[in-house]
């Protein structure tokens, strides 16, 4: 789990342009959106083509997608027990 | 039509230019093909979180904007006006060779958004909360020259008292390759390396403290051969009431091709009694590189001094009152430009 939460930073990073950040800069529990990264409408639209890109999981459900991108914790969990590649 | 006034110029180009303290003091010579911008540090002028997404070409182009308004002391323009020849092609070709690598799946929307050539001037909008008249010229090498005739008619016209314009382009990475080996099969091809660069200038209805030199005429035209550009020259100078005399130097746009006769058919005849410069060499070849020969013009009026480095002969003159610009690309997309000094 470790391994893919640090894949999930990475990406993260290099796929919104994170400049300043690195993988030691975001917590596992930071919260992506709002407050915490500041993620914004556009960044959730390049996160859902990476999971179904990367993972391949479709995420459909709008509701979904919110629960999903709390935070790189609840992401890994998610994509480990989803993940179809 | 009334001459507009100059209260800033900005560039962002292969030479320390940004720096307005040096007037192309220490140069750069370029001996490869591709001469890129020197960048300054865009946290000084965008938001980390705003620049994360934006390519080359919009960050010049927000920097160069935002500086030439910080000098002008302008705080919003009324208009906005932006000329580019290939708007935004780092993020064109990351669009394209996405659909390509995934097969048309899983395209990810921010390359697409940034796409477009009015990005530049939308986020400099966007980062002046600028609502006014926003509008961007894509014309080829007369790019940045149409930005500034509609600016001037706008001043003209009375709809806008204060006007920003500009022309951006950047280099890329994959098309330009192809533009140079196709360049290279040319038999006499363009021997200046290629460039880019944003320039932008505050202009204003009416002189203000800060107005260092004013344009007085411009012209777009598309067709002209050797012998009929004197004429065209002769005819541009009598519709603003001058004649060949009264230039007292000629910026051409000269970047070593086959059509740089028509170039040399003005150095020879109409004005081989004064300064000729050229430029290209300084900035690259680019379809908005002729807005760093403006800069150069508006940099001698305000400066009254012609760097060594951009002389083409060795006449001088004790005053530089009015400079006419000529540029055309590939025999195509011709323009007059003419600056006087306010």
């Amino acid at each position: 789990m470790d391994a893919l939460k640090k894949e999930l930073k990475e990406s993260i990073i290099e796929q919104l342009n994170l400049e300043d950040f690195t993988v030691e800069d975001i917590a596992d529990d930071d919260t992506l959106f709002g407050d915490g990264l500041g993620l914004d409408s556009i960044d959730a639209l390049e996160l859902i083509v990476m999971l179904d890109k990367d993972y391949g999981i479709k995420l459909t459900d709008p509701n979904e997608g919110k629960a999903v991108f709390v935070s790189v914790e609840v992401l890994a969990t998610y994509i480990a027990k989803h993940r179809t590649k | 039509m009334k001459p507009c006034y100059i209260n800033s110029a900005v560039s962002i180009s292969a030479q320390d230019t940004l720096d307005n303290s040096n007037f192309l003091e220490n140069t750069i010579s370029f001996e490869g093909q591709l001469a890129k911008a020197i960048h300054p540090n865009y946290k000084l002028f965008i938001s980390p979180i705003a620049s994360r997404r934006m390519a080359t070409g919009v960050k010049m182009g927000i920097a160069a904007a935002k500086k030439a308004l910080e000098l002008a002391e302008l705080e919003t323009p009324d208009a906005i006006i932006t000329g580019t020849g290939i708007g935004c092609i780092e993020d064109s070709e990351k669009f394209l060779n996405a659909i390509l690598d995934n097969d048309e799946e899983f395209l990810t929307p921010t390359s697409f958004i940034q796409s477009t050539h009015n990005t530049v001037g939308a986020q400099i909008a966007l980062t002046l909360k600028c609502k006014g008249y926003n509008v961007t010229y894509v014309q080829g090498a007369a790019s940045f020259e149409s930005a500034v005739l509609d600016g001037q008619l706008l001043l003209h016209e009375n709809e806008a008292k204060t006007v920003l314009v500009g022309g951006t382009d950047e280099l890329g990475k994959y098309l330009i390759n192809d533009i140079i080996l196709a360049e290279t099969a040319e038999k006499q091809p363009i021997t200046t390396p290629f460039g880019e660069g944003a320039h932008f200038f505050s202009l204003s209805q009416s002189k203000q403290n800060k107005s260092f030199a004013a344009i007085k005429g411009i012209k777009i035209f598309n067709k002209a051969t050797t012998e009929t550009i004197n004429i065209k020259v002769e005819d541009f100078l009598k519709d603003h009431d001058l004649t060949t005399e009264d230039i007292d130097a000629i910026v051409l746009g000269k970047n070593g091709d086959t059509f740089d006769e028509l170039y040399q058919t003005l150095q020879y005849s109409s004005f081989k009694s004064i300064p000729q410069l050229h430029y290209k060499h300084l900035c690259g070849e680019f379809f908005t590189a002729s807005a760093f020969g403006f800069w150069t013009a508006a940099n001698i009026i305000k400066h009254q001094y012609i760097p060594e480095v951009l002389k083409l002969n060795t006449i001088k003159k004790s005053n530089y009152k009015n400079i006419l610009l000529y540029n055309q690309l590939k025999g195509q997309q011709h323009s007059f430009t003419l600056l006087t000094s306010c």
